[in-house]
């Protein structure tokens, strides 16, 4: 009886979750009347505007993620060696994006840093587009700060510092080449989801006008019929494969050097 | 506020006075300039600005000017939504999570519905919409099947993508997901002993669940439906893709509001921001009183 309603429970989920995805793969197969064919994703990575949103978002994808590395990795390896007592007021500043909606943060970015404010980034491109890869690493905070933080609880922090400073190194050799390549498989794991934000993100970069990939998607499902589907195909391969690598990289890296202790 | 000069603790050797000199501090100013300036900054420039005229003086009228017909009904639509899918999203997340859990299932289904659950919880957004629209809109897999196979017509019962039910539906996708791995935890540490002490003490199975497990449980679901909550309310990307402009819910109507002035007040779009930030600060509190509360419980 119990186990009768456990299955039927996992059916009814099973059921909803694999039909919108069997739903979005049959329509993208259908763009040729009659017949499957691959036509729309033909049509999609054909377009010149998919190409270039896409390689846009990828980009910006990577300097988010080098960005938060930066902001991150010292702030966390800092306030678990010096400052403990700080920790619960800096993870719950880190919370904070999950709190404040994206569209309010972005609103807030067009007003204070327009063309007529004292640090006008919306002034230029390049300007804007370091405003939004700002908004994206706020965006990733939360879950950049967590996988780094987590991380370093795996490793003897203070015993590994006090080893490199009697060695003669300074804070860039502990951090670069002690810290860094210790936190290396939850800095991957942040950095992967932080992938997956950024692709399929829309309201920053729609509202701050930049070229990405997910406004484009938004542009192409009030135009088009087929290709949406085969690029909601598309992107959710790239979901999966992002939460897959989270996986791959956790089981196959080497487990973090725990400090000699004789 | 992060940042408050706090000396070194727990030094068990004595130390010259000069490294006692609270300097600590200085290393979290990256990180507290940058979140100052494009997290906090930008909030709070929106709330001040609801309670701002056009010439900078104090007022309230921003925040009435919300009360109006077309606003009050954006906010309704909007948390009923988010009420309707996180409510949802709890029932049928915890439903999963207890067949996978307690349910006598394979351990093999473990492994795979929680990495899906990882997968699915991220897919939101624009592709979502797709997938929905491919599945149950007016030519979908499921409304095409339903008409030719069982003579059933969605439209005619009533039943549109681009509506209440149509979004709840939707967001349902990443709210289940996110139910399940949140919950999966808090199943896990319902102990065995429990169990067997309110069986011998004489409870049949409904009474162990109505009055041992569920209120141990309790604080966590509800904390986990007030994150939901907040998730589905903040949620602009689907919403957009999915019904255009067509359905007044605060976050279509916020996003015009920038994009074009269409409530002829920027104030208002203040105002309209600030009352997001409100109903999303007031879920999340409550996500994180009744989240300390269900841990003591997994100790």
């Amino acid at each position: 009886m119990k186990r009768l309603a456990a299955w039927a429970a996992l059916a009814f989920g099973a059921l909803y979750f694999l039909l919108p995805l069997m739903g979005m793969t049959e329509f993208s197969l259908k763009m040729r009347r009659g017949v499957y064919s691959l036509d729309a994703y033909a049509r999609v990575l054909a377009d010149p505007k998919f190409q270039e949103t896409f390689s846009y978002s990828v980009i910006m994808a990577v300097f988010t993620i080098l960005f938060g590395v930066l902001l991150v990795v010292p702030t966390a390896y800092w306030v678990r060696l010096k400052l403990p007592r700080a920790r619960p007021y800096v993870e719950f500043v880190t919370l904070l994006p999950l709190v404040i909606p994206a569209i309010v943060v972005v609103f807030g970015y067009i007003r204070l840093y327009n063309t007529s404010s004292w640090l006008p980034l919306t002034g230029t491109a390049t300007g804007t587009n370091i405003l939004l890869m700002f908004g994206y690493a706020t965006l990733s905070l939360p879950y950049m700060y967590r996988a780094v933080d987590t991380g370093l609880r795996t490793i003897d922090v203070t015993t590994l510092t006090e080893a490199a400073q009697s060695l003669g190194a300074g804070w860039a050799t502990i951090l670069g080449r002690l810290i860094l390549p210790n936190v290396l498989v939850a800095v991957l794991s942040g950095a992967f989801v932080t992938l997956a934000i950024v692709i399929g993100e829309f309201t920053m970069a729609a509202l701050l006008n930049r070229p990405a990939f997910g406004p484009y998607m938004q542009l192409l499902g009030a135009n088009r019929a087929y290709e949406p589907a085969a690029l909601a195909v598309i992107a959710f391969a790239i979901t999966w494969g992002c939460m897959g690598l989270i996986q791959l990289v956790a089981r196959l890296a080497p487990k973090p050097a725990t400090p000699v202790k004789d | 506020m992060t940042s408050q000069p706090s000396p070194d603790i727990k030094t068990p050797r004595p130390v010259p006075l000069k490294e006692k000199l609270p300097l600590h501090w200085l290393g979290l100013v990256p990180f507290a300039v940058f979140v100052a300036l494009f997290l906090l900054a930008p909030t709070m420039y929106i709330v001040v600005g609801a309670f701002r005229t056009i010439d900078g003086s104090f007022t309230f009228d921003n925040v009435i000017g919300l009360n109006t017909a077309s606003i009050r009904s954006a906010y309704w639509i909007s948390i009923k939504i988010s009420l309707a899918s996180a409510s949802l999203g709890c029932l049928v997340g915890f439903c999963m999570a207890a067949a996978m859990t307690l349910g006598g299932l394979p351990k093999v289904i473990r492994g795979p519905l929680l990495t899906f659950s990882g997968v699915a919880s991220n897919f939101a957004g624009v592709p979502l919409a797709f997938a929905f629209l491919a599945t149950l809109g007016p030519i979908g897999l499921v409304t095409v099947f339903l008409k030719t196979n069982l003579g059933i017509d969605l439209r005619l019962l009533g039943f549109n993508i681009l509506s209440f039910w149509g979004l709840t539906i939707t967001y349902l996708f990443f709210q289940i997901p996110l139910m399940i791995l949140i919950i999966t935890p808090a199943l896990d540490g319902l102990k065995r002993e429990w169990r067997e002490a309110a069986e011998i003490l004489g409870a049949s199975g409904p009474q162990y669940w109505r009055m041992v497990a569920f209120p141990i449980l309790f604080p966590a679901i509800l904390g986990t439906m007030a994150l939901l909550f907040a998730n589905s309310f903040g949620a602009v990307a689907t919403a957009i893709a999915l019904t255009g402009s067509s359905l007044n819910i605060v976050p279509i109507l916020l996003f015009a509001q920038i994009r074009g002035d269409v409530l002829g007040d920027p104030h208002l779009g203040y105002a309209l921001a600030f009352g997001m930030i409100v109903v999303t600060g007031i879920a999340n509190a409550i996500y994180i009183v009744l989240r300390a509360r269900s841990e003591r419980w997994q100790k």
